[in-house]
């Protein structure tokens, strides 16, 4: 499954290695205070450091092809992400973005092609397995889950509760050990909400947040799941300014700390000012990528995508 | 999160406190109207009984309900049909054996009344597990469609011919088809004791009741005893139900019931935790439906009509779906006002005028037209009290629907956890602004 990526990614690979050797904890991360405890004790370092594929480049998308009927969402999509960067995916509407996402998350069934992660073909997979291998995606719209509360929406996050399982939800004496776990679980989401700045929202019911909050809030969530890989579906649609610039100081520091992210986006500017490499879809298939000044030059992509206008 | 500026308001806030309060008020005009009409004691304490026995099986039941729409959002309008599986089970389990196959009579296995009651709980859950299989897929009006579907085809197999009666190794067992199966095994009450051996225990309370009623004190005790019987059991539930709730299990089903797929994309296999869901909901809907018509001395599958599931939900939309205290609550309530009231409303003016009911409509409203006298009408109500009362639940589901969807208690703040979610006291404040957010 996992032979060459095709001659569009290969051309991108030279160029985008600037954090490639999985970050740890240095370089890069604009104002990255280093004392966040969200990040939870991770090793990227899991298998050696030589082989090249699946520790640095954890999400690898061949020949990917999604049908609805007799349209063709995705005709062949083939990118790699590789470990530490902001990767972008842009593209006009329709050009396949989503379904792209869909598909890789577990939402949809991809008529042909595969999804490497980690090493693993994860293609077809349910969407929980998928998160659950650390794959993890948040929506276009937010959607938390209204009528809970803030920090009701992020205990539930975590993965490996005990209390998940019914009977020790419900026995004594078992029923301490999860109220053990949950009282650590609970320190966890306080320190997280602290991150992002919500915390006075503890107790707000998730669904009086406002747009902005709730983009938040999805990020914190599914940042508790730790993950390796955070697909984030338009992260900043709808978002104001100033939080616009939180959320994204958010994301650049994370990534300091070794998550991976791969951004859907309209928005070109903001694309080309934060992402090392850039992945641009146009009526379903890669039509190039790269490092953003290339990207940007393109004469396809500035044909396709803007109209022949910079 | 208490707001409480006086202690009598803490009080309130506590669960318990709210539904013992409600208790002790429709106990006490249950008692007081009973005082005026000079019952006497043995009125009073059969109606405590009969009061009890409504007011613990809804909350009972709207409590395994409420697991299922209150927590999960599944919309179970099936109720009934995993009652009657628990009731029937449970019946052919423990019956006595049919002694001879010849006279038609159907009989049961023989097994111990706990057996039974646990064998009708069990197969109450394995029905629903076999609804939730190919059915969990479904989303809520469908889900909806499939489980009344397999009420009605629950009663029509209890009502069919084939299935009337059977031999098993030589025992003539069977449903009974339409004429049902006498419950002849004794009284749940004095068995329990005996089991428990308290024997002992059970004649003297039969011998305290009998200080106050002279005749035959047994039954009124039996009733009583069974009412706190019933009551234990809604403790229990309670408990059990509210443990689950407050735990991450809990969490993963509100989860659910908020949005699916964002759950599922949180790495939960939300389907597992939907079967796992739904499958104890009909299990304790079996036992509630065991415990319901246990001591009715015969059951007929025409019992387990769709209605009693709406009654149920009726209960459970007056409590407030997603709250166990609520619940409680809205079965008290939906048995003491909706459910028995009316019944008790006619026994009391049956008991204090002379009610001489027209038997017609027409009849009932000519005198109006006539001489102005609303006397016949009056009585004609009283007399279709039972008809009425579906008119009643009606026009209460509405206005409920329309003013207070989210019923007593919904929509209220129960944070799914087995911990207080309140921030530790010793923490350190990184940030020290607290977080101002946009807007």
């Amino acid at each position: 499954m996992s032979d060459d990526p095709t001659a569009e990614t290969a051309a991108g690979e030279p160029t985008s290695t600037s954090t490639v050797d999985s970050a740890e904890h240095d370089e890069n991360g604009p104002d990255a205070n280093n004392d966040t405890t969200v990040s939870v004790e991770r090793e990227p370092d899991l298998r050696d450091d030589d082989a090249p594929d699946p520790e640095e480049v954890p999400l690898r998308v061949d020949g990917l092809r999604k049908e609805f009927g007799g349209i063709t969402a995705v005709a062949d999509a083939s990118f790699q992400v590789e470990a530490g960067t902001l990767t972008g995916l842009i593209g006009p509407n329709g050009a396949g973005k989503s379904t792209t996402f869909n598909c890789i998350t577990g939402v949809h069934e991809a008529t042909a092609g595969t999804v490497t992660f980690r090493g693993e073909d994860i293609t077809g997979l349910a969407s929980h397995t998928v998160a659950n291998r650390g794959l993890v995606r948040t929506f276009q719209i937010a959607r938390e889950f209204g009528e809970m509360t803030v920090l009701e929406n992020l205990m539930l996050a975590p993965g490996g509760q005990r209390g998940e399982s019914l009977w020790r939800s419900v026995l004594p004496f078992v029923r301490d050990d999860v109220v053990g776990q949950e009282s650590e679980l609970r320190e966890r989401c306080w320190e997280t909400l602290e991150f992002f700045e919500i915390d006075h929202l503890a107790h707000e019911f998730a669904g009086n947040l406002s747009g902005g909050q709730r983009k938040l809030l999805e990020l914190a969530r599914a940042l508790l799941t730790e993950p390796d890989v955070l697909l984030l579906d338009e992260p900043f649609a709808g978002v104001n300014p100033s939080l616009e610039e939180r959320l994204l100081d958010h994301i650049h520091e994370l990534r300091a700390d070794g998550y991976t992210f791969l951004i859907v986006e309209h928005d070109m500017d903001l694309i080309m000012d934060n992402c090392e490499h850039v992945v641009v879809m146009h009526q379903g298939s890669v039509l190039t990528e790269g490092p953003p000044e290339t990207v940007r030059k393109d004469e396809d992509v500035i044909e396709a995508y803007l109209g022949g206008d910079v | 999160m208490s707001t409480a500026d006086s202690p009598l308001a803490a009080l309130w806030e506590r669960d318990a406190v709210k539904i013992g309060v409600l208790l002790a008020g429709i106990y006490l005009a249950y008692v007081l109207v009973g005082v005026v009409l000079d019952y006497g004691v043995r009125g009073q304490l059969n109606s405590i009984a009969t009061l009890t026995f409504y007011v613990a099986l809804f909350a009972l039941l709207s409590l395994a309900l409420n697991l299922h729409w209150g927590y999960t959002g599944m919309f179970n309008i099936g109720v009934v049909g995993f009652m009657a599986v628990g009731i029937y089970v449970m019946a052919v389990v423990s019956k006595a054996p049919a002694t001879e196959a010849a006279a038609g009579s159907v009989g049961g296995l023989g097994l111990p009344l706990w057996v039974g009651v646990l064998a009708g709980t069990v197969a109450a859950g394995l029905l629903g597990l076999l609804v939730a299989l190919p059915a969990l897929r479904l989303r809520a009006d469908y889900l909806a469609i499939v489980t009344v579907a397999m009420s009605e085809m629950v009663r029509f197999t209890f009502l069919s011919g084939t299935f009337q009666r059977f031999e098993v190794g030589g025992l003539v067992i069977g449903f009974g088809g339409g004429s049902g199966l006498l419950l002849d095994f004794g009284s749940p009450v004095e068995q329990l004791f005996d089991a428990l051996f308290l024997g002992g225990v059970y004649d003297g309370l039969v011998g305290l009741t009998g200080t106050v009623i002279e005749n035959n004190p047994q039954p009124v005790t039996n009733g009583l005893l069974y009412g706190a019987l019933l009551l234990g059991a809604v403790g229990l539930y309670y408990v059990v139900l509210g443990r689950l709730g407050n735990s991450p299990f809990g969490r993963v089903l509100k989860a659910i019931r908020e949005d699916e797929d964002a759950a599922n994309a949180l790495g939960k296999d939300t389907k597992a935790f939907k079967t796992k869901a739904f499958v104890l909901g009909c299990a304790l809907m079996g036992l509630g439906g065991i415990l319901w018509y246990m001591t009715s001395g015969a059951i007929t599958p025409n019992t387990y009509r769709p209605r009693l599931t709406f009654f149920i939900w009726i209960a459970l939309i007056i409590g407030g779906a997603g709250s166990n205290t609520g619940s409680v609550m809205g079965g008290a309530l939906f048995a003491a006002l909706l459910f028995q009231g009316p019944r008790f409303l006619q026994s009391v003016v049956n008991n204090l005028v002379d009610v001489e009911a027209p038997s017609t409509f027409g009849q009932a409203l000519a005198p109006i037209a006539g001489a102005g006298d609303l006397a016949p009408l009056g009585f004609y109500v009283i007399d279709s009290v039972r008809q009425l009362q579906l008119i009643v639940m009606g026009l209460v589901l509405i206005f409920l629907m329309h003013r207070r969807p989210e019923g007593l208690l919904g929509h209220r703040k129960e944070p799914a956890a087995s911990v207080e979610l309140e921030r530790r006291p010793d923490r350190e404040t990184p940030y020290a602004d607290g977080g101002e957010t946009d807007e």
